[in-house]
C-alpha cells in the first residue's frame, strides 16, 4: 500500500514543482493559464490519488476522492472563466517580437 | 519512514505556496493575481489532506479542504464575472 502511494505521489509531486515554475518563468497570462491549469490539475490528481490509496479501504478513501474529482473538474472551470474574463477586456495576448 | 515522507511533502508544498505568493503580489494585471489564488488554493487543499493523514484526523480535514474547494470556486467565479462586465482591466 505504501509503495504504491509514494510511486503515485512523487510523480505529482514533479508536476505540481514544473506547474510553480512555469507560473514564474512564462511571459503572459494566457501563457501561465496553461502552466495552471494542466499541469497542476495533474499534479493534484496523482498526489490525493497517493494519499487515497495510502488511506486504504475506508470511509476516507471515498471522502479523498470526492475531493480529487472536485478539483479535477473545478480547476479547469476557474481557469478557463479567469481568461475569457482576460479576453473580453480587451488583453492583447504576447506574441514575440519580429527581427 | 512514510511519517518523514509525508514530511517532506508539507515543507515542498509551502515552498511552493510562497512561489505562487509571489505571482499574486508581483503580477502585472488583475488575472495573475486571480490565476494565482487558484493555485495557492489548490495547494492548501493537498496540504489539508496531508495534514490529516499525519495527524490521523483525515475525516476532519478532508471536510475542510472539500469546504475549501467549493469556496474557491464560488470567489473566482465571482470575480470573473464581475471583471468581465466592468470591462477594461
Amino acid at each position: 500500500m505504501s509503495l504504491i502511494a509514494i510511486a503515485l505521489i512523487l510523480p505529482g509531486l514533479f508536476f505540481l514543482i514544473v506547474a510553480a515554475i512555469g507560473m514564474l518563468r512564462l511571459p503572459d497570462v494566457f501563457a501561465r493559464s496553461h502552466a495552471l491549469s494542466l499541469t497542476d490539475s495533474l499534479g493534484a490528481f496523482l498526489v490525493l490519488a497517493g494519499l487515497a490509496i495510502y488511506q486504504g479501504f475506508s470511509v476516507n478513501m471515498l471522502k479523498i476522492l470526492v475531493v480529487l474529482a472536485l478539483i479535477y473538474i473545478l480547476n479547469p472551470v476557474i481557469s478557463h472563466a479567469t481568461i475569457r474574463a482576460a479576453l473580453r477586456s480587451g488583453l492583447k495576448p504576447w506574441v514575440r517580437e519580429q527581427p | 519512514m512514510t511519517f518523514f515522507f509525508l514530511f517532506i511533502l508539507m515543507i515542498i508544498l509551502a515552498i511552493l505556496i510562497l512561489v505562487y505568493l509571489y505571482r499574486v503580489v508581483q503580477g502585472p494585471t488583475v488575472f495573475d493575481r486571480v490565476l494565482g489564488l487558484n493555485g495557492i488554493s489548490t495547494k492548501a487543499i493537498i496540504l489539508l489532506v496531508v495534514i490529516g493523514t499525519v495527524y490521523q484526523r483525515t475525516d476532519l480535514f478532508v471536510d475542510i479542504s472539500t469546504g475549501y474547494a467549493l469556496l474557491n470556486l464560488i470567489e473566482a467565479l465571482a470575480i470573473a464575472k464581475f471583471l468581465e462586465q466592468r470591462g477594461s482591466a
